[in-house]
């Protein structure tokens, strides 16, 4: 796929919906071991708002359903993540406002600026055991992928393998931010909920995307 | 589990509307979004102060809600941050144009949302400031954390700012006097039992019958260290102890000494407490010169007590007795 539509773009939202359904168990299992146990359940209440809102009022363009999607999550999740994830859907319909389809640097630049909000919001960096280690090694490897001439399918398909080797590589880490950091180096060992919730949006649009 | 409830996912929403059915006269209650505000708002000309957080604290912060202290609060699910269309919500209403002071306990959840509704609401055009409370001393490593939580001060500030808006004094100050509370106070809890969120169904920690969690938050996160029961002198001499190590509160200092029961501890064991408490600090030269003493800021059933201390001076003193109607809170009206 060389670019996304609304209709590309709604279909992404419905599987990232339908994946945080069967994963809620999981992500509530692992935000159970260093957080307070409710990721998978709010996450699942927040997309499942969202595909309600969506189908309430269809959005006119990509913009006004990342829009539609940043108000549920904002509205229903709840915790951090709410807001986090809010900002992030809020800030990427602001980047590509207007426009009807998305190249593979649209894309990347919609992206960039969803995670400079998670950033400015939750103040975290790499390193910190959250959502960012997923996410920042998703950009470097979309930018690589759009620097080459690779069209969107192929481009976010790196992005979510390099999401997954990111929220792998947060199970040694010991959290400086959130919930988690009250346990210090007892955090250490656990895969971070947030990271692995960052992977399945991204797993899920290069699912959807798919050439 | 057991406990006095008709349905797990209908908690907050019974308790609200057994609030409203309660104190009429006091406060009313929004059930879409949830909302507890003062009965008169908007109070023209006085600056409106919102609070909220995760239910299962109460009284805080819905029970504060009245003449003398919070214009509104907003109440999350339990041991949840409540959402910035609450919160914007709940400004909104109480907003009488002189500003609105938003008092947040740092955790990260309601700091994110509460900065995300105040965004929304300076975009509609109302002046919000923000501050967040900080005197939780069981936190040490702050620099590498989310950072020292928001615990008993949060209730002082409360009061306090509370009474400077009623006096009629603009936000500015309002909000400094909300960071003096917070700089002047700090705060150490203990549990002897964990608490059950209906939701989960079961304790949220794990402690033995013979063990004590030192220097817990009020969601039951860890603490310091877990230890074997010790008597109340002996723990009143390791919270206050904690607290006066940290710099702030010393000999000569007046203070407000605020003895705070999680929930299950009774008031037979807070005044033994508070006897200890005093004579510590008689010890260590520290006068206690106002106290509250009461479950005021809960953990669910949680037994365990968490010790608060503020410095005090004349203008907080002043502000503290003047007088608070809320239905968790009242002298003086």
């Amino acid at each position: 796929m060389n670019s996304v539509g609304l209709e590309e773009v709604l279909a992404w939202l419905r599987e990232a919906a339908a994946r945080i359904e069967e994963q809620k168990e999981y992500l509530t299992q692992l935000d159970s071991a260093i957080g307070d146990a409710d990721h998978g359940i709010n996450m699942n209440r927040g997309f499942k708002a969202a595909l309600e809102r969506l189908e309430a009022n269809p959005p006119e363009d990509i913009a006004a359903a990342l829009k539609s999607v940043a108000m549920a999550l904002i509205g229903k999740v709840g915790g951090a993540s709410g807001p986090l994830y809010g900002t992030m859907f809020m800030e990427m319909a602001k980047a590509i406002d207007g426009k009807e389809r998305l190249e593979a640097a649209d894309v990347a630049a919609a992206f960039r600026a969803g995670i400079d909000g998670i950033k400015a919001r939750g103040k975290a960096e790499e390193g910190d055991k959250t959502m960012i280690d997923a996410l920042e090694p998703a950009y470097a490897a979309l930018q690589e992928a759009v620097a080459s001439g690779a069209g969107v399918g192929e481009a976010i398909a790196a992005a979510a393998d390099a999401a997954a080797r990111g929220m792998e590589a947060t199970i040694p880490l010991v959290a400086r931010k959130g919930r988690a950091s009250y346990l210090g180096e007892r955090s250490a060992g656990h895969q971070d909920p947030g990271a692995t919730s960052s992977h399945l949006l991204l797993a899920a649009a290069a699912e959807a995307w798919g050439s | 589990m057991k406990k006095l409830i008709n349905n797990v996912d209908d908690v907050v929403r019974d308790e609200l509307e057994g609030i409203q059915l309660a104190h009429p006269h006091d406060v009313k209650v929004s059930l879409d979004p949830y909302y507890i505000y003062r009965a008169d708002a908007p109070v023209q000309g006085k600056v409106a102060i919102v609070s909220g957080g995760g239910s299962g604290h109460e009284p805080m912060h819905g029970g504060f809600v009245g003449m003398g202290m919070l214009d509104a609060a907003c109440p999350g699910e339990v041991f949840t941050s409540p959402t910035p269309d609450q919160m914007l919500e709940a400004t909104k209403a109480v907003s009488s144009g002189a500003g609105v002071l938003h008092i947040v306990k740092n955790y990260t959840g309601d700091v994110l949302n509460f900065e995300m509704a105040a965004d929304m609401a300076r975009d509609e055009g109302i002046e919000v400031e923000s501050v967040v409370i900080d005197d939780d001393v069981a936190v040490q490593d702050s620099l590498y954390t989310a950072g020292r939580r928001g615990v008993g001060a949060t209730v002082l500030a409360e009061k306090i700012c509370g009474a400077a808006a009623e006096e009629g004094r603009p936000l500015s100050e309002v909000a400094d006097l909300c960071r003096k509370v917070n700089d002047n106070a700090r705060s150490m809890g203990m549990a002897l039992t964990s608490c059950t969120v209906p939701a989960a169904g079961k304790p949220t920690f794990e402690l033995g019958e013979d063990e004590m969690e030192i220097g817990i938050g009020i969601h039951g996160e860890p603490g310091r260290e877990r230890m074997k029961v010790k008597s109340a002198a002996e723990v009143v001499e390791i919270l206050a102890g904690a607290i006066l190590d940290d710099g702030v509160i010393g000999s000569g200092d007046n203070v407000l000494a605020f003895v705070n029961s999680m929930g299950g501890t009774p008031l037979i064991e807070l005044y033994i407490v508070y006897r200890d408490l005093h004579r510590f600090l008689e010890g260590r030269g520290v006068t206690i010169t106002r106290n509250l003493i009461g479950p005021y800021i809960t953990s669910l059933e949680m037994q365990g007590v968490s010790i608060t201390l503020l410095k005090l001076d004349d203008e907080l003193t002043r502000l503290w007795d003047a007088p608070v109607k809320t239905p968790g809170m009242r002298w003086g009206a």
